[in-house]
């Protein structure tokens, strides 16, 4: 995950504002972690800063990176049919530790479940095939969300 | 409790083990401006307490997996680790990837932050001071700052750090041989990293023959071979830096380093202003009007220079 180091020609820093940072992980034992890596990258190329976790974490794992990351959203992929079990607890587990942070999903889920994760209170769920766009905005778009009602 | 500073507030929820609280200080000292400087001079306050110890060396040599080991070895109440990525130069994003390799080992007790170096050449990210002292004033100790992974050996660490601790692996010698100098500078502790790979005894003798030819009076930097994702020679590296501390703090180094430490952030942080206003003022009207007269070439870049520059100097900083 090494760049090469910065030059000279860089702007300043205060041209960065203050990126979004975004915490990116898999739950439980599920080992696809490919559309994940792929998003850390496509988010990182957005100007965003991805904090990646990657396999085998679990609610409060997550939710004790957030606090000390400070991130503003959690990106979670799931591909082991579990999403409706485990976001809802993700989520849970978030309002429980008094996080604003808002939780987006994706990865493999049925259409007919996407309106049950959204009533448990996920941000948004993005499936298979979203376009680099589609995935930027919909974490953007969250975060958003979540600043405008504080 | 009456109305009290919020600033005050946080910083007491932060120190009473907080991390939440805590995590908020790192934001704001990390977005610079007026209310990063509110933190920090408030850190300032209560910082001085910690040890901090400076992992560096090439990208994927174990600084990460070492470093969170290491958090656990130290057997502190309240350790904390600062791991710095690089930004993109491009978009200014950043992977921050050093946490996988932690969190693992140093359970529950450590505090990791992950830090990107927005912009900020030599492996560190500016706010890297500024974070070392909210973690301090809020009581974390050791304060461990794992450096982006460079090419070259990293040198910067060695001005934040009481003790730096450079990783090489097995057969790291021709990597580094134009640099060895530098190393030698600011290497107090070596780690031959990868233990388990051939000839890690063969990169031990190398470093000990570096060492045979001149080092730092007062203090040989030593070398400990450790296999990081075992868990091996971790123990050895943490009675070393303990050891090294016990040194600083005898020989009167650890305040001299101290204090070049903090004088060489007084240079830093004007450095750092002086770059934000040079660029405001070649955006500015005047800097506008100016360089389109240097691409019609009727001012030479050295008298646009002098001109701006004049401008600089008599300005009044930005924000008041
Ligand atoms: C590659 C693959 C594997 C690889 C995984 C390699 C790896 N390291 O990732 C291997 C071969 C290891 C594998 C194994 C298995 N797999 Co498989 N695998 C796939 C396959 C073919 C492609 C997945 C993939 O990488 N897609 C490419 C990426 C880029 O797409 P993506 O993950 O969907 O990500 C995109 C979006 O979803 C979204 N996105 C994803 N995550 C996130 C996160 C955020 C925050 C956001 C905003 C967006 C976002 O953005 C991405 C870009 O568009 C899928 C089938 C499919 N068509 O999806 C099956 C599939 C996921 N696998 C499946 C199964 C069952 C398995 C196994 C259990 C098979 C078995 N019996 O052994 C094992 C389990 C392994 C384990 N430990 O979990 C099933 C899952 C069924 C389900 N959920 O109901 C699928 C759907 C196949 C199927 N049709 O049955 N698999
Ligand atoms: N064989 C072996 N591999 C190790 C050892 N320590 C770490 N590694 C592996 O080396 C790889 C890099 O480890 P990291 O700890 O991420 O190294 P790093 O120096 O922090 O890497 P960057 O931050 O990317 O520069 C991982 O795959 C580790 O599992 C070791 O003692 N032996
Ligand atoms: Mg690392």
């Amino acid at each position: 995950m090494s760049e090469p180091p910065a030059d000279t020609s860089f702007p300043p820093e205060t041209d960065f504002g203050a990126p979004i940072r975004v915490v990116l992980a898999k739950l439980g034992l599920d080992g696809h972690d490919r559309g994940l890596k792929i998003v850390a990258r496509t988010l990182r190329d957005a100007g965003m800063e991805v904090i990646y976790l990657g396999l085998r974490q679990t609610a409060d794992s997550i939710v004790a990176a957030c606090e000390q990351e400070d991130a503003d959203v959690i990106g979670l992929s799931m591909h082991n049919a579990g999403h409706l079990t485990l976001a809802p607890r993700m989520v849970q587990a978030v309002d429980h530790a008094g996080l604003d942070v808002p939780v987006v999903i994706g990865g493999i889920v049925p259409a007919d479940d996407v309106a049950t994760l959204i009533d448990s209170g996920v941000a948004a769920v993005i499936g298979p095939g979203a376009s680099a766009d589609e995935v930027v905005s919909a974490v953007k778009a969250a975060v958003d969300r979540q600043t405008d009602a504080q | 409790m009456m109305s009290r500073d919020p600033l005050d507030e946080l910083f007491e929820t932060a120190g009473s083990g907080n991390r939440r609280a805590l995590g908020k200080l790192l934001t704001m000292v990390e977005k610079r401006g007026e209310t990063a400087a509110k933190v920090s001079e408030r850190a300032h306050r209560d910082a001085g307490q910690a040890r901090v110890v400076g992992v560096t060396g090439a990208p994927g040599t174990g600084k990460s997996t070492i470093t969170g080991r290491l958090a656990a070895a130290s057997g502190a109440s309240r350790p904390a680790i600062l791991a710095i990525d690089p930004s993109s130069p491009l978009t200014g994003g950043a992977i921050l990837g050093d946490r996988i390799r932690m969190d693992n080992h140093v359970g529950n007790s450590a505090f990791i932050r992950s830090m990107a170096t927005r912009g900020h050449a030599g492996g560190l990210a500016v706010a890297v001071p500024d974070a070392i002292r909210v973690l301090d004033a809020a009581g974390c100790d050791p304060i461990i700052v794992e450096t982006v992974g460079v090419g070259q050996v990293e040198v910067s660490i060695a001005a934040a750090a009481d003790t730096t601790v450079v990783v090489v692996t097995p057969g790291w010698g021709d990597a580094v041989q134009a640099n060895k100098a530098g190393l030698l500078e600011v290497a107090d502790i070596f780690v031959v990293n990868k233990a388990d790979r051939p000839d890690a005894r063969g990169a031990r003798r190398d470093l000990e023959l570096m060492l045979d030819l001149g080092h730092r009076s007062g203090w040989r930097a030593s070398i400990v071979l450790t296999t990081a994702i075992e868990g091996e020679g971790i123990d050895d590296l943490w009675t070393e830096i303990e050891r090294h501390t016990a040194h600083l703090r005898e020989s009167g180094e650890l305040i001299r380093r101290r204090c070049r430490r903090r004088r060489d952030e007084v240079a830093d942080r004007i450095e750092l202003e002086l770059r934000d206003r040079v660029h405001q003022i070649i955006q500015n009207q005047s800097g506008e009007f100016a360089l389109g007269r240097v691409d019609r070439n009727e001012l030479s870049p050295a008298a646009a220079a002098e001109l701006l520059l004049s401008t600089l100097t008599s300005d009044k900083p930005p924000e008041g």
